[in-house]
């Protein structure tokens, strides 16, 4: 039996979605036992969650410090004793930013084993997968000494339901805080909307869009199809959207259920970062653009003619 | 002020990865400077530029060939280059971290250390906090924007959502780039001429006294992941076209 420990993110008593998968993939071996770590003061409100998802101890870390989200350094140390005072054998989390920051700190605190945007993982074997150069090639790796510190891919593994009863422990950090690095604020920036990392549809733009207004296009359909709108390089280059927004190997890589790229050819650099993506469609008006020779679908023509009548066509969809 | 940039020699972004065996792909390709560590090196130059009596070593943990990169860097204008040489292409980022930091403490005392946030090749994510833990100093990563003043570093940093963390840290500390942070510049040929007469100093493993190689993580396999096919393309009005990728999404691919 291994004790797989699973860093949880929360925000008001709300589990972030992506962490039950990393529930699940802690609970892959029905003999693992599934403690579920996380800071402030609401784990009853988590603990329904956390226990239908597989989690079967709760651990509540309290640290001296009274308000730890500003100090990353204290809740990477806090996580550390707390790993040694429950004796896990694994630490899991999803490799968001926040989890490739927290998991990669208590990795080197602990001078542990770390392997993030995990594929696939073997509780059991600790032989993992993840991307090398991208989407280019798959990496299989084995994680040497213990603990195993690891970071999934955010909608990789779907989350499963496997009720147990949870208990909840309150685990208090011994630790002083250096305050040597404090997180002063926290604010929205301009491209606001759902996460292209975390999404499970995405609607990407290319330098055709032509300027920052007429993403608006794909932020209407992405609307209406809950997705997060992205963008290539070069149309960030070319400043019509944030650098959060690009998708590709200088960006963000995605694995989403569906990824629509419009007005965007297929370069290798960009496919490295999406072709991972369930499903791909092209929309484009230039028959020879090489992402028509490796996507599931394409519509050729005007991606300003396609995208409105698909957001048209999704909208009334809905009442048909 | 010494400032360290820590910078990888990497395959294009633009380069297909040929497989060679399990673990060997064919370096024949073009190499780069990994983007990422631009923006870091960019920024080290600019800090030397204001702060008079500065210094900006650039290094690198890499094979030989990796000097290409580190005469780049001599060139866009670090005073000096290590390159601490390895055998393998692939090392531990633990093993890495390790070398690059008995290679800046035998070179002098960091008062600021850049990276870029992540490698575009094995895209490990850990150099900046490994080095951070074993300098035990404070890091900050995915940094879009930089400024200092008195001890104090203020970073601003990109998380979910496009939500920007403001952070301060004392230095000595640890920073890693994002893209968004600045504009690195481009050498130009007087640049490049001058960057041949730069010291560019390579030390091997036993130079730096670390005991034998450790590998925390060990590569076993590469695997190519395959483009798919040619998918079914659509020719029609826009109507019937986007009426007809909606039944595919639904009906065939079932991802709506």
């Amino acid at each position: 039996m291994a004790r797989i420990g699973v860093l949880i993110e929360e925000k008001g008593g709300e589990v972030k979605k992506t962490n039950l998968g990393a529930l699940t993939a802690a609970r892959q071996d029905a003999v693992n036992e599934v403690y579920a770590l996380l800071f402030g003061d609401h784990a009853e409100a988590c603990r329904e969650v956390l226990q239908r998802y597989g989690a079967e101890k709760i651990v509540a870390i309290r640290t001296p410090e009274p308000n730890p989200a500003s100090f990353p350094e204290a809740q990477a140390s806090a996580l550390c004793h707390a790993m040694d005072a429950f004796r896990l054998d694994a630490l899991l989390g999803v490799a968001g930013q926040y989890g490739k920051d927290m998991l990669a700190r208590v990795a080197s605190l602990k001078g542990a084993p770390l392997v993030l945007d995990c594929l696939e993982i073997d509780l059991s074997s600790g032989i993992v997968k993840k991307s090398h150069f991208s989407g280019k090639t798959t990496a299989t790796l084995r994680l040497n000494g213990r603990p195993w510190i690891l970071g999934i891919r955010p909608n990789i593994f779907p989350e499963i339901v496997d009720h147990r009863k949870a208990e909840i422990l309150t685990y208090r950090a011994p630790i002083p805080n250096s305050k040597r690095l404090v997180i002063r604020e926290s604010r929205q920036g301009a491209a606001g909307g759902p996460d292209v990392s975390e999404a499970e549809i995405i609607i990407s733009g290319g330098r055709p869009l032509g300027s920052a207004e007429n993403f608006k296009i794909l932020r209407d359909c992405a609307a209406v199809l809950g997705a997060a709108v992205g963008a290539s390089r070069a149309a960030v280059d070319a400043g019509f959207a944030a650098h959060a927004m690009q998708v590709g190997q200088t960006g963000k890589t995605v694995s989403p259920r569906l990824y629509i790229a419009c007005g965007i050819s297929g370069s290798v650099q960009h496919f490295a970062g999406m072709k991972t993506s369930k499903i791909i469609v092209a929309i484009n008006n230039d028959a020879d653009a090489p992402i028509f020779g490796k996507c599931d679908y394409g519509l050729l023509g005007d991606l300003f003619d396609v995208v409105p009548a698909l957001t048209r066509a999704l909208g009334s969809g809905r009442t048909e | 002020m010494k400032i360290y940039a820590c910078i990888k020699h990497v395959p294009d972004t633009a380069a297909n990865i040929r497989l060679l065996g399990a673990m060997d792909f064919d370096e024949t390709v073009k190499f780069i400077m990994n983007p990422y560590d631009e923006y870091a090196l960019e920024q080290a130059l600019q800090i030397r530029d204001q702060e008079g009596g500065s210094e900006v070593v650039a290094v690198t943990v890499g094979k030989e060939s990796a000097a290409v990169t580190l005469r780049s860097a001599l060139a866009m204008g670090a005073d000096r280059g290590i390159l601490v040489k390895t055998e393998s292409y692939f090392t531990d980022s633990l093993e890495t971290s390790r070398l690059l930091q008995k290679a800046i403490e035998m070179d002098g005392s960091p008062g600021l250390i850049f990276t870029g946030k992540q490698s575009v090749d094995t895209e490990g994510m850990q150099i900046p906090f490994r080095l951070a833990a074993l300098f035990d100093l404070p890091v900050a990563v995915n940094v879009t924007a930089f400024s200092m003043a008195g001890g104090t570093v203020t970073v601003e940093r990109e998380m979910e959502g496009d939500v920007r963390e403001v952070i301060e840290m004392s230095i000595p500390c640890i920073v890693g780039a994002a893209k968004g942070l600045n504009r690195p510049r481009c050498p130009t040929l007087p640049d490049m001429m001058k960057a041949k007469k730069k010291e560019l100093k390579v030390v091997n493993r036993a130079d730096l006294q670390i005991q034998k190689p450790i590998q925390t993580v060990e590569l076993l396999e590469l695997q190519p992941v395959p483009d798919r096919g040619r998918g079914r393309i659509l020719k029609d009005s826009t109507e019937n076209m986007v009426h007809e990728l909606l039944r595919l999404l639904r009906d065939e691919a079932k991802v709506i």
